[in-house]
């Protein structure tokens, strides 16, 4: 489906907030893939961080917030430690996740988990999906 | 030779096998790892965001607990305990607004400052105790075994951590081979296992963590060796789900580093809890024929 580049969609706002928490400036990438084709979850992402970055540099809020990139990413820094550019990406992940958590929609209910894996998983695995994926 | 030790929540329950296999190990080498008093959980995963620092106060008082002891360094086992603890210690030593904003927040702790030296147990073996040491010491050569060093994420990044430079495994492959066995290198050694998307998102990280056994079975491993309590439940506890789902051809065992080192140190297998693994684990040992009594780990 074509993006609609307009006043009304792109949001300047967005990417001055998403730089400030990410700590990483975005116009820094140049788009040369090396972190998608780094990405071990790549294959589960709706779009590459790639894409999601080039989104972001535009300032279409509403376009990434459609991308379930930053919900698969599992901040493992391979990207980061490849990046030609050295920005940091698991960061600017950690921001998107963060803007949407923090109008209080968590993306993970152990409701919905399979029984098996509460009861076997290590205690390292909930603190840390709950840390990442919860307001 | 005394050290103090952070173990982590996991290795008090469900990764047993790392946490008590470790200890016998230094034992028998003479180290004493004394376990931090009051320590909590150190968050398992870093806070990436510049305006969020209330995630770093569970990490930084541990290290306090560790200053307190008049620690120089602290040694941690678990993967994800050592890279939270570590890259928390570097905001402390580096950031100074950061520092002074958490210091003040924790007005009831001492003032901290990054004192403490946060190392995994593989960088003092490698910087404390030295490979040639530990080979004298081996009582029982893991020979005929061909292991396989899996890093995961945690203890390479990011680069201001890493245990060893990303792409450098030489610190688990010298052990290994402290202890006579063969080690190879296998292109998926630092790949992600998927981590804690097993609960969010669990194709996704059985995928990845597909991809790694299979690489490995590839190069000719006979088992996986790692030091991740969550790198061991996606790539070891939850093999059975993958061959169900014929994303893996055959079951490949995964050890701790330290079950394996303790074993080769004469340590009681009783200590390395071998039960705790999967079955193919002590399959593999006694197919191999060393003289430990695994009798007892099969029975549980």
């Amino acid at each position: 489906m074509p993006i609609k580049i307009s006043a009304r969609t792109v949001k300047r706002e967005f990417l001055e907030r998403l730089e400030k928490i990410s700590g990483q400036n975005i116009h820094k990438c140049f788009q040369c893939g090396t972190c998608s084709g780094s990405c071990p979850m790549n294959a589960s992402m709706d779009a590459f961080p790639r894409k999601v970055m080039h989104l972001a540099q535009l300032g279409l809020e509403g376009e990434v917030g459609k991308l379930n990139t930053c919900w698969i990413c599992a901040s493992c820094h391979a990207c980061n430690v490849k990046c030609p550019r050295g920005i940091d990406l698991p960061r600017v992940m950690e921001a998107l996740r963060l803007m949407a958590l923090r109008r209080n929609v968590d993306h993970i209910n152990p409701s919905r988990m399979a029984s098996d894996l509460l009861r076997e998983c290590p205690q390292i695995a909930m603190v840390a999906a709950f840390r990442k994926l919860t307001s | 030779m005394k050290v103090s030790y952070y173990p982590g929540c996991t290795l008090k329950s469900k990764a047993k096998n790392l946490d008590e296999s470790a200890v016998a190990a230094m034992a028998a080498l003479g180290v004493e790892m004394e376990e931090l008093p009051r320590w909590n959980c150190c968050g398992a995963v870093h806070s990436l965001a510049d305006d969020d620092l209330i995630h770093h106060v569970a990490p930084v008082r541990d290290l306090i607990r560790a200053k307190e002891q008049g620690a120089e360094i602290l040694v941690t086992l678990c993967s994800m305990c050592y890279n939270s603890l570590a890259r928390a210690n570097l905001i402390m030593r580096d950031d100074e607004e950061k520092r002074r904003t958490i210091n003040l927040f924790m007005d009831e702790e001492i003032d901290y400052q990054g004192e403490v030296e946060v190392v995994h147990l593989l960088g003092f073996l490698d910087q404390r105790i030295g490979w040639s040491t530990i080979r004298e010491a081996v009582k029982v050569p893991l020979r005929g075994m061909v292991l396989a060093p899996y890093y995961g994420c945690t203890l390479q990044r990011p680069r201001d951590v890493a245990m060893e430079p990303p792409g450098s495994f030489q610190m688990m492959r010298r052990l290994l081979e402290a202890l006579g066995s063969e080690v190879v290198h296998f292109p998926a050694a630092d790949l992600c296992c998927g981590s804690y998307q097993i609960l969010a998102h669990p194709e996704a990280a059985e995928s990845s963590s597909a991809v790694i056994l299979q690489t490995a079975v590839q190069a000719g491993a006979d088992a996986l060796v790692l030091s991740c309590p969550l790198c061991d439940f996606n790539l070891g506890k939850r093999q059975a789900s993958l061959l169900e789902q014929g994303r893996i051809e055959k079951e490949v065992p995964v050890f701790y580093f330290t079950q394996l080192f303790a074993l080769a140190l004469g340590v009681s297998p009783d200590l390395c809890h071998l039960e705790l693994n999967t079955p193919s684990c002590i399959s593999l040992l006694k197919q191999k024929g060393y003289p430990f009594d695994l009798d007892e780990a099969e029975r549980v």
